[in-house]
């Protein structure tokens, strides 16, 4: 394997074309995500985090459709294959684990029935062999009793046993990357915790790369390696999750990290962020967080910070120097507009 | 599963005695029995002895009673209109209806199913298009414009096929088949395709919608996000699932295969239970018009029935929800 | 993801709907022209009596002897009859125009009629629940398995053994007017039902009643405005199917009878004359029938997919 990243996604852009227009739902989105790393996504519903699952994985619903940038698997581009190529990265490279285990699988078909297939689908095994494979998952996912409960139909199985179930059909053709989409938003607390502690186990025994898209800063802090926010279509400040966590830069994610429920020290009041994210059709032209935003000023209204790095942190505002300077300097010292790698990796 | 059916069996058992008040009351009050069978003329004592005969002047509930036990036995009574046992009327006829309704019915499901899937996956293209707005025109166009158009095209303008009637017949055990003979074919062409065509477009929109529903589901995305093939998905996935709505509709669409095929024979002279209904309805035979009712009610009942039992063979939630509790 | 505007209660809201229904009209070709026949040949066929050139009702206006005169332009037409004649010597064009009306007539009375009692019993039915709701949805149930033209054809059936003869061209509109009023009543009750027991348990219903107001009153309030959408749907298609169900009464010869004609009438007389040729009888109020239905189909089909905030 290559030391670099599982997944490089540079300058992403994603545009629907519509009756009013042309909208860009993702405008330049780059990140890398590394072997046995979670990157978490977060952002309001909205912001373009799923989309930007959707486009790495190749599912994007017409009219919407990829038009610049790259996605990389292990070096591979893949944002371009045909559509036969990429069904052979799908769920055998890339696994994908939608919000809602319930609608997630097929009523008509047993489980085990819905692994088999896809184990057929991409491995050279018989029918015995996947069908053994798919009980033995069944198990590493902690489904008790996994011999009986592979003939069970997914209405048979509790919420979060579904997401387990699901968690498995993820896994079965042992993909370098799975993509997380709000995987514990439809579950209960006390099981969403399980699901987190099982992501986070197998990301770290099977070295795969993780994209977890949430909106829940907790789950976050729970899981991720490192964050990507996310605003109308845009990363608007990325680092390690203590960091980010800890000491967010962005006034959104600043206004992200008042919103979680604290239930140590003191019980504050939420602190709400005012306002919606504006639609996509009526994007201010400068910082888009501006109208929300409790510290903007003149010149966040006319232009739009780019990312520039502040210790830890890449950050998009112009509380933090003039982007445009910083990321002149930035080009000097490295030519490619490159996204902080995992820690400790080596920018190419 | 067992207490399940024995609840429909219950219920089917409850609507087939509502249906046989109604066809008692027609019977009992619309008009009066004895007129019809005697002459204007007859003597008034003959006249009660009639009434007698029939039970009339027992009371009403015992009367229902009677008449629903001969019902079950199948016996209507004379017919008004033919002086005939209706028992043996209908039963000439209802191998030609079931015949035509059948090869109807099969028909339009051998047709209409991969023209729905088709419409469906390949919704942009341009024949599913023109397979729309020819949906759209047999769901528009009357039956009985349709039999009319193709009768005039093909028997009177190209003589190809029969205008009328059922062609040769054999005797089978007792049952008298067209399906055996060339005219017995040929004859059935038209009015089979007459009373398929509405069928069809109403099985292809309803596969078509329902498909279109279901590869929007989650489900569907998550077996393409697992690199299935388009062929499972759209067969083994999503075809399976339109399945549910697809046997309700087919079973009630068999009750209206029944009435439409009434129209079908009136215009082909088709020698089957519709024509003959027809023909009670006109000449206020009410016997006749009773036994169909309860005939027909009864199909319908019994493919109800079928129909509850093929969703529980097909979607395995209705099996636990029909599992005794 | 935007979620769908869902205060309809909202007078503002409801009139960017409308809007938006009418932009849809605009943009939709298909449906614009649909609307443009529907409107088209119900104004002609309301507007009969003052546009025909003659009143085919009339036995002193017509004479044998114009019997079976084919369309103007044929070989052996006659300028006087555009379309030609029916067996009797009626002008086609007029006795169109009139059938129109009479099936506009009874298929608009009937789904009136059907629309009132389903949309009253299917109040009923949610708002009472237990043993009644039962009792109504049963009914129903078992209505929707026996099609309509059964059920008209029964009605028929009793009626004609109860009246006279002399009594049945008077009593024939009513007759089909019922038959189709009863055979289309269970769409709309359905619709309604489920609209009112979602209501019902809403907290203002529970208030208002509380309060000792009318929890009905408030329903009808309430619960009506929400569905207008849905059923005004099924009126549209049910408008045609109940077009189609009188045409082919009439054209099984339990409908309209000869003297005041309805398509399914015209087109009755027309099949007896097909094999002789004379093939205009037929096909004129054929394809009248034909284009007003799919018309209305069309239309159907169209507000289903505008009203529907699901496809927006």
């Amino acid at each position: 394997m290559t030391s670099g990243p599982v997944l490089s996604v540079r300058d992403l852009k994603v545009e629907f074309a519509s009756r009013r227009g042309v909208l860009r739902a993702l405008d330049g989105v780059s990140f890398d995500i590394g072997r046995g790393e979670v990157l978490g996504l977060v952002g309001e519903s909205g912001a373009g985090k799923s989309l930007t699952g959707a486009a790495v994985i190749g599912l994007l619903e017409p009219p919407g459709r990829i038009v610049s940038g790259e996605v990389r698997l292990l070096g591979e581009r893949i944002d371009a294959l045909p559509e036969r190529q990429m069904r052979a990265v799908r769920g055998r490279r890339i696994a994908m684990v939608f919000q809602d285990p319930l609608t997630s699988l097929n009523p008509l078909y047993t489980v085990g029935q819905q692994i088999e297939q896809t184990i057929l689908a991409h491995l050279p095994v018989s029918r015995r062999e996947a069908r053994r494979r798919a009980i033995d998952l069944l198990k590493e996912v902690g489904i008790q009793g996994a011999e009986r409960r592979a003939d069970a139909y997914p209405h048979e199985f509790s919420g979060g046993m579904r997401q387990r179930v699901v968690l498995a059909l993820a896994l079965c053709a042992e993909p370098d990357l799975v993509i997380a989409d709000e995987p514990t938003t439809a579950l209960d607390v006390s099981v969403q915790a399980q699901i987190i502690a099982l992501i986070r186990k197998l990301c770290l025994e099977r070295g795969m790369a993780v994209m977890l898209i949430t909106h829940d800063m907790g789950v976050i802090a729970e899981t991720a390696d490192r964050v990507a926010v996310m605003y109308a279509g845009r990363i608007v400040e990325t680092g390690p999750v203590a960091a980010l966590v800890g000491a967010p830069l962005h006034p959104y994610a600043r206004g992200l990290m008042a919103a979680i429920p604290r239930l140590d020290g003191d019980r504050e009041r939420l602190a709400q962020i005012p306002g919606a994210m504006p639609r996509l059709q009526d994007l201010p032209r400068g910082c888009a967080f501006c109208p929300r935003c409790p510290e903007n000023f003149a010149h966040c209204h006319v232009e739009r910070p780019e990312l520039v790095t502040r210790g830890e942190h890449r950050v998009a505002c112009f509380l933090y120097g003039d982007g445009l300077a910083d990321r002149a300097g930035d080009d000097g010292a490295a030519p490619a507009p490159e996204m902080d790698g995992a820690p400790g990796e080596a920018v190419p | 599963m067992i207490a399940f059916v024995i609840r429909r069996l219950f219920q089917s058992v409850i609507v087939m005695i509502a249906v046989g008040l109604i066809a008692f009351t027609m019977f009992r009050f619309v008009g009066d029995p004895v007129n019809q069978i005697v002459s204007i003329d007859t003597p008034r004592e003959q006249r009660e002895r009639v009434r007698q005969d029939l039970g009339l002047d027992r009371p009403v509930p015992v009367q229902f009673a009677a008449y629903l036990v001969r019902a079950a036995q199948f016996d209507f009574g004379m017919s008004y209109q033919f002086r005939q046992p209706v028992r043996g009327l209908i039963g000439e006829r209802m191998p030609a209806t079931l015949e035509l309704a059948g090869v109807a019915a099969v028909l339009a499901l051998l047709v209409g199913i991969p023209m729905g899937v088709f419409t469906a996956l390949r919704r942009d293209s341009l024949l599913a298009s023109l397979f729309m707005a020819v949906s759209l025109v047999g769901i528009s166009l009357p039956t009985f414009l349709i039999a009319i158009l193709l009768r005039y095209l093909f028997s009177v303008q190209l003589g190809w096929l029969p205008s009328y009637g059922r062609g040769d017949v054999v005797m089978l055990a007792g049952w008298s088949t067209g399906l055996l003979t060339a005219s017995g074919l040929k004859a059935l062409i038209l009015p089979a395709v007459t009373l398929a065509l509405f069928q069809m477009t109403l099985i292809t929109r309803l596969v078509r919608a329902e498909m279109l529903e279901v590869l929007r589901t989650d489900y569907i995305r998550f077996a393409r996000a697992r690199g299935l093939r388009n062929r499972t998905i759209h067969f083994g996935h999503a075809l399976k699932n339109t399945l549910v709505p697809l046997i309700t509709v087919t079973g009630l669409q068999l009750g209206s295969l029944i009435a439409f095929a009434l129209i079908t024979e009136y215009v082909f002279q088709w020698p089957g239970m519709g024509l003959l209904f027809l023909g009670a309805v006109q000449n206020v035979d009410i016997p006749v018009m009773a036994a169909y009712l309860m005939l027909t009610a009864t199909i319908f009942v019994g493919i109800n029935l079928v129909v509850d039992l093929l969703y529980a063979a097909v979607d395995p939630r209705l099996r636990i929800a029909a599992r005794p509790a | 993801m935007s979620t769908p505007d869902t205060q309809r209660r909202d007078g503002w809201s409801a009139r960017a709907r409308d809007n938006e229904v009418l932009a849809s009209l605009l943009a939709t070709p298909m449906a614009l022209v649909s609307v443009c026949v529907v409107l088209a040949m119900a104004g002609a066929a309301a507007l009969a009596p003052w546009i025909a050139p003659s009143d085919p009702f009339d036995p002193g206006a017509v004479s044998l002897i114009d019997s079976l005169t084919p369309p103007r332009w044929v070989e052996g037409g006659d300028p006087r009859f555009l379309l030609g004649t029916d067996n009797q010597g009626r002008d086609l064009w007029s006795a169109i125009l009139y059938g129109m009306r009479v099936s506009l007539i009874v298929g608009l009375s009937g789904v009136a009629l059907a629309a009132v009692v389903g949309i009253g019993l299917g109040l009923v039915a949610g708002f009472a629940g237990g043993r009644i709701d039962a009792v109504i949805m049963r009914i129903a149930d078992v209505q929707l398995t026996f099609p309509a033209i059964l059920i008209a054809l029964l009605v028929d059936g009793v009626v004609h053994a109860m009246v006279q003869d002399s009594q049945r061209e008077t009593t024939a509109m009513a007759v089909l007017i019922v038959s189709i009023g009863l055979s289309f009543w269970v769409q709309y009750a359905r619709t309604v039902r489920g609209s009112t027991m979602v209501e019902k348990n809403k907290d203002y219903v529970q208030a208002a009643r509380l309060m000792g107001l009318s929890a009905p009153a408030i329903l009808v309030r309430h619960v009506l405005p929400n569905v207008t959408g849905p059923i005004l749907v099924i009126l549209t298609i049910n408008i045609a199917l109940a077009v189609i169900t009188e045409a082919t009464l009439s054209f099984l010869g339990v409908g309209l009878p000869a003297t005041q004609p309805s398509l399914g009438t015209l087109i009755r007389i027309g099949n007896d004359f097909l094999f002789s040729g004379e093939w205009w009888i037929v096909a004129f109020p054929g394809a009248t029938l034909a284009v007003f239905v799919l018309a209305l189909n069309l239309c159907g089909d169209w507000l289903r997919d505008a009203l529907n905030p699901k496809l927006r």
